[in-house]
């Protein structure tokens, strides 16, 4: 599938510069999500908007790099089976540098998402610009989205990566319930470990912004 | 004729911990062990360096903890290189990554797989690896992510000794 680079000139014109998002500060609780588009795993664009219209939204920072991660894989696929007809589906993006890490590259997603029958998108950042926005800084990382867009949960999904019948606190899980209750989630933010998600040095230019890997 | 048979067993007795000295590791199942041991630390510089084999950045940065080593051990310093790598892969990947990095401090396992420890390390830590930490008597201070050259990680214990007021234990 081949994707015409005047639409990536556009979408990079329309959401944005790596440049730009530079000076504006990561999103936190509380902040609105502006609309992003993204390579999807099947080469077709998808934006936010087309995929989570009046809708919350899960979205997870994730890589096939990190073992943490892969250990989450199993669990937001049930995650997204369960929330996604509540309205709140899975959009999984991956922001790796497939400069700094090949076995991340696009045709690896591919790969993945096909082979773990992924339920939901999954999304490359190649060039980090939704990354800058969200100011993640490992994988996974998890921000839960209201229907507004805005933002209501930073962190991780439970406190057991390992094993998972050892799990004690959900907390994504309970903050999706105190959103449907109308309430605020308690914890808003968790700390995890995880694998630090790699920027280059210098700030990646405009030049090569929206290009595909490759 | 019996010393035939005993000579070659005792040279492999001999060998085998020898064999497994370079792969030593000790695992902690709790964080608590790791803070007692931090506790007994008195007149005493411990540089613990959190990492794993999967984390690109810590890996990268642990030859200036071997250079540290290798330039300061001493009775009164010693580094810790906590790894967070799971248990569930030590065979696979934990053993050899050792065998091939030959590091020369002491390294810990730490397969504490709660959440609560992050805080109770540091409040002001995030989770994010690397992140090393200092301790002398009751003073801690803590490096969130890498150090880009084995300088830093000199200057970092330098200004530490400089900001309690104390003179650094090793240069």
């Amino acid at each position: 599938m081949q994707i015409s680079p005047l639409f990536f000139a556009l979408s990079s014109f329309c959401f944005g510069t790596a440049a730009q998002v530079d000076s504006l500060p990561a999103y936190t609780i509380g902040d609105r999500v502006q609309d992003f588009a993204l390579r999807n795993v099947d080469g077709k664009m998808l934006s936010l908007s087309d995929y989570a219209k009046g809708s919350g939204v899960i979205i997870v920072f994730t890589c096939i790099h990190c073992p943490y991660a892969e250990l989450y894989e199993s669990r937001l696929i049930r995650l997204h089976r369960k929330y996604a007809p509540q309205g709140y589906p899975v959009l999984a993006i991956n922001p790796t540098l497939p400069s700094l890490f090949p076995e991340d590259n696009f045709e690896s997603m591919r790969k993945r998402a096909r082979e773990r029958k992924y339920p939901f998108p999954y999304l490359q950042d190649s060039t980090q610009v939704v990354l800058r926005r969200f100011g993640a800084d490992r994988t996974p990382r998890i921000y839960l989205l209201d229907s507004e867009w805005v933002v209501r949960y930073i962190g991780t999904v439970d406190d057991r990566p390992e094993s998972e019948r050892d799990v004690k606190k959900r907390y994504l899980e309970d903050a999706i319930a105190a959103l449907m209750r109308g309430e605020r989630p308690y914890p808003e933010i968790t700390q995890s470990v995880g694998c630090p998600i790699r920027r280059p040095k210098t700030p990646l230019s405009q030049d090569s912004v929206g290009k595909g890997p490759r | 004729m019996r010393i035939c048979y005993a000579l070659p067993l005792l040279a492999l007795l001999w060998m085998v911990p020898n064999a497994l000295k370079s792969q030593v590791f000790k695992i902690y199942e709790n964080f608590s062990e790791l803070e007692e041991r931090l506790a007994q630390s008195k007149n005493h510089l411990v540089v613990v360096n959190f990492w794993a084999t999967f984390c690109r950045p810590c890996v990268e940065e642990l030859p200036y903890f071997n250079t540290l080593h290798e330039k300061y051990a001493s009775p009164n310093f010693e580094i810790l290189l906590v790894s967070l790598d799971f248990k569930s892969s030590l065979e696979k990947k934990f053993v050899p990554f050792l065998r091939e990095k030959n590091l020369r401090p002491e390294v810990i396992l730490l397969a504490e797989r709660g959440d609560e420890w992050i805080r109770r390390l540091d409040p002001r830590w995030e989770g994010l690896i690397p992140v090393t930490l200092l301790v002398w008597d009751d003073h801690r201070t803590i490096h969130q992510g890498n150090f880009e050259s084995y300088e830093e990680l000199e200057q970092f214990i330098d200004s530490f000794f400089k900001n309690i007021g104390r003179v650094s234990p090793i240069f």
